[in-house]
Formats: structure tokens, sequence, C-alpha cells
């Protein structure tokens, strides 16, 4: 049997502040990433879990004056049911789709893959292409981090040792489009080879240029990273099929991934062009 | 620590450590042994269980999460002698083959087919996408699932 560990479960968010402040724990959501850590197989247990499963204050799904507000513990499968989901952010009901299956979208929270900060957590690049706001709590009081500051290395999160993730907000842009793609060996259970979102504004009826463009990739390096040089091909342009080679041919030219037991650098840099190519040619409609 | 919950209708009082896997309560502390372990980690879905009525890996699910829940295991779904209309629908169309799977099968299935679940073939293939077969017999396990969901349609809304 794996390792077991001593488990505090406290019932409110205060009760789970007081724990933290006093020792180091490790905190546990659905348990999709953290029961297959503690098989004993995977490096040290950690010495202390905080089950924070119980705190209603870190659940709901709910729209406020300017952002989509995701509580922490909100699973793939309520983000996928949820009216507000498809109505404000409907590439965050795609990208849910893609996580697992039933039985990992049952559990698997949005706040846990942000924090096991796996450099493959599908929704990551989603969180960095809308400029969403991670807000860290602890007994201190609450901040807000942003996305591209929140995974600041390999397996990194900004949290501090006493801190807890407790919700994060998605701004709501006016005319801003988001597109994700995710390519894996197969459409369920697979992690990721490349993840990206793409988001961008842009008058729907005049036709206007992009503007604000944002392209988040996830699986090609040590983080989830924004492509800053194909945003600058991509910004003041049109969906149109030179920006999408110009875009495209950055894009392979910008990554360095690497090759590890679930693709190849080559595959990487080959396949994330060509799914923004083909995403661009699909926006334009040509 | 102590956790109390139902298991296929029955209160169940544990004595055993917070982190312990459902799987290995069921199993070990319980002796509800219909529930398999496969991989650990879960990929396979062959330990999957409804917890509150949601199919969950219970490799991944630590007891002290499943305090003052409803547990439904392969055996809360039929007797020997009197098998539910989805088991008798994976006898009938060969959908059980080497039997490793099945339970978990049964359980994604069933999950699909209380949530008022389809016959339509891509529906049920999403249904059961977290459970893999190693016999690699799908196609008798979709047609089960499509039977199953089909008497339940007739029996619910008998035309």
């Amino acid at each position: 049997m794996p390792v077991e560990p001593p488990v505090a479960s406290p019932r409110s968010l205060a009760e789970a502040y007081r724990l933290l402040a006093a020792d180091a724990y490790r905190p546990v959501a659905g348990g999709t990433d953290l029961l297959v850590q503690i098989t004993g197989e995977l490096g040290e247990p950690p010495e202390r879990v905080l089950d924070i499963w119980h705190l209603d204050e870190l659940r709901g799904i709910g729209v406020d004056a300017d952002a989509l507000v995701l509580g922490a513990l909100t699973t793939y499968t309520e983000m996928r049911r949820s009216p507000l989901v498809a109505e404000f952010l409907p590439a965050l009901d795609e990208a849910a789709a893609t996580i697992g299956a039933a039985q990992i979208q049952n559990r698997g929270t949005v706040g846990g893959n942000a924090v096991n900060a796996s450099p493959a957590g599908d929704m990551l690049p989603l969180l960095l292409a809308c400029d969403a706001q991670l807000v860290v709590g602890s007994a201190r009081g609450e901040r807000s981090v942003a996305a591209g500051e929140f995974w600041p290395a390999y397996r990194r999160t900004a949290l501090a040792a006493d801190e807890l993730l407790l919700r994060i907000r998605i701004p709501l842009i006016s005319e801003r489009q988001v597109r994700f793609r995710k390519i894996g060996t197969r459409r369920a259970q697979a992690i990721s080879k490349v993840v990206m979102a793409l988001a961008w504004r842009a008058d729907q009826a005049s036709g206007s240029p992009w503007r604000d463009v944002r392209l988040a990739l996830g699986s090609v390096a040590a983080t989830p990273i924004r492509a800053p040089g194909t945003e600058a091909v991509l910004e003041g342009a049109f969906p149109d099929e030179p920006t999408a080679d110009r875009a495209a041919s950055m894009l392979a030219s910008e990554l360095h991934p690497i090759d590890d037991v679930r693709s190849t650098a080559d595959y990487r840099r080959t396949v994330a062009a060509r799914a923004l190519h083909r995403l661009i040619r699909e926006v334009g409609g040509w | 620590m102590s956790y109390r919950f139902v298991v296929n209708g029955d209160q169940v009082d544990v004595e055993v450590p917070g982190m312990r896997r459902l799987l290995d309560v069921l199993r070990e502390d319980l002796g509800l042994t219909g529930t398999k372990e496969g991989c650990g980690e879960g990929e396979c879905g062959a330990c999957s269980v409804l917890l509150d009525g949601a199919v969950v890996d219970s490799c991944l699910v630590p007891i002290c999460q499943v305090d003052g829940t409803n547990v439904r295991t392969v055996e809360g779904l039929g007797a020997r002698a009197q098998l539910n209309d989805l088991q008798a629908a994976f006898l009938q169309t060969g959908g059980a083959q080497c039997g490793i799977c099945t339970p978990g099968m049964l359980m994604a299935a069933e999950a699909h087919l209380a949530a008022g679940g389809s016959s339509n073939d891509e529906a049920i293939r999403e249904a059961i996408a977290g459970n893999l077969c190693r016999c690699t017999g799908y196609t008798k396990i979709v047609e089960a699932i499509a039977l199953a969901a089909e008497q339940r349609r007739a029996a619910h809304d008998p035309a």
C-alpha cells in the first residue's frame, strides 16, 4: 500500500490558515496529482497533508463586475456544466473537456492544476493568455498574483509556504476571442505534447485587425510560457494566410522544447507551429 | 481517525489513516474486492466507483474526503443471482471478457446511464474514455451499454 502521511481536514478557511501558520503542509484538493505522487515511488512523500476539500470558501463559479471568478476547488466537471463558463469563456469548457476523462474531471480542480505547476498543466496556458489573476491567502491576508508571475520556475509557484490558492479571476474583456488547442496521444487521458491558448481582441462586425494578442503554450518549456515573438507578428495583423505563415514560422523559431518520454523537441516545435497555423486559418475562414 | 460513510446502502465506520486510498479501504478494510486495482495512478479506471453518484478513480481518493458521502461499488449493482440490467447486457453482448476492467466499466457506464446517458456511440465512448480494456474489446462493451441505455429508455418511456 502507498505511504499514508498524517492529514488534517479543516472545516473552515480560518482553521486551515491557523494550521498552515504553525506547520508545513502539502495541500490536497481532488487528489488526482498528489495521490499519484505519494505512492513512495516518486521521491519523498510529504510529511503532512492538508485536506482542503471541505473548504466551501474555495468553491463556486461566479461573475462580478469585470471578471469570471473560479473558486480554486472548481472541478473540470463543474466548469463543463457551468452556464456562466459557456456564456463568458467557452474556451474554458473546451479545455476542461480535454482533461483526463470523467473520473479525473469529477475530482481534478483548476486550483490543483495551477498549484501542481506542471509545465504540461492544460489550464495554465489559458490562464496566461487570459491575463488571469490568482488570488492567494494566508493568516497574513490576501494578495493577487498575475498568471505571468505565478510559475517562476520548473514546478514552482509564487505561493509562500503558509499560503493557499483561493480563487482565480479571469478578466472579461470586450471583443476578446479565446481559442484552445491540445495535442496528445489520444483525445482522453493524455498528457499534452503541446497545449496552447490564443487570445486577441477584434471587432467581429467590422473585421478590425487583431490587438492585445496573447499566445501561451504548455509542454514546450520548463514552465507554461508566452510566445512574445509570435504575439508581435500577430499584433495589428489580420488572420490571413501570409500572417499565419509568418506567425507559424516565428513560433517554430522561438520555441525551445526538449525531448522527453512523451514527445520530441522536433515534434513539439513542428506541431505547435502547425496547430497555430490551422487555428488562424479557421478563424480567418480561408 | 474514524470515518463514517455509506457503501452500497449500508452505513460503515472505519478506523484508518486519513490518507488511505478509498480503493484500499474498500478492498482491505471492508473486504469488497469487486473493485480492482490496475495502474494505481488514475490512468486505467479499473478501480472506478461512484462517489455521491459521480464516477471517480478510487485509487485517487483519500478516505478523509469520503467521510459523510455515499459510495457505490460493483457489489451494489446487483446480486450474483440477480444481475442488474447493465450487468446482464454485458453478458448478453460479450462485453465481459477477461473481467479485470469490467467492474470499472460497469461503474462508468452506470454513471452515464444514471445521468440519462444516450445509446449514441460517441457519447458512450466518451463516458468510458477513462477506462482501459487491455483485451481491447471495446466494441462489445459499447454495445452492452447501448443495449442497457435502450432498455432503460423503453422502461422509462414505454412507446
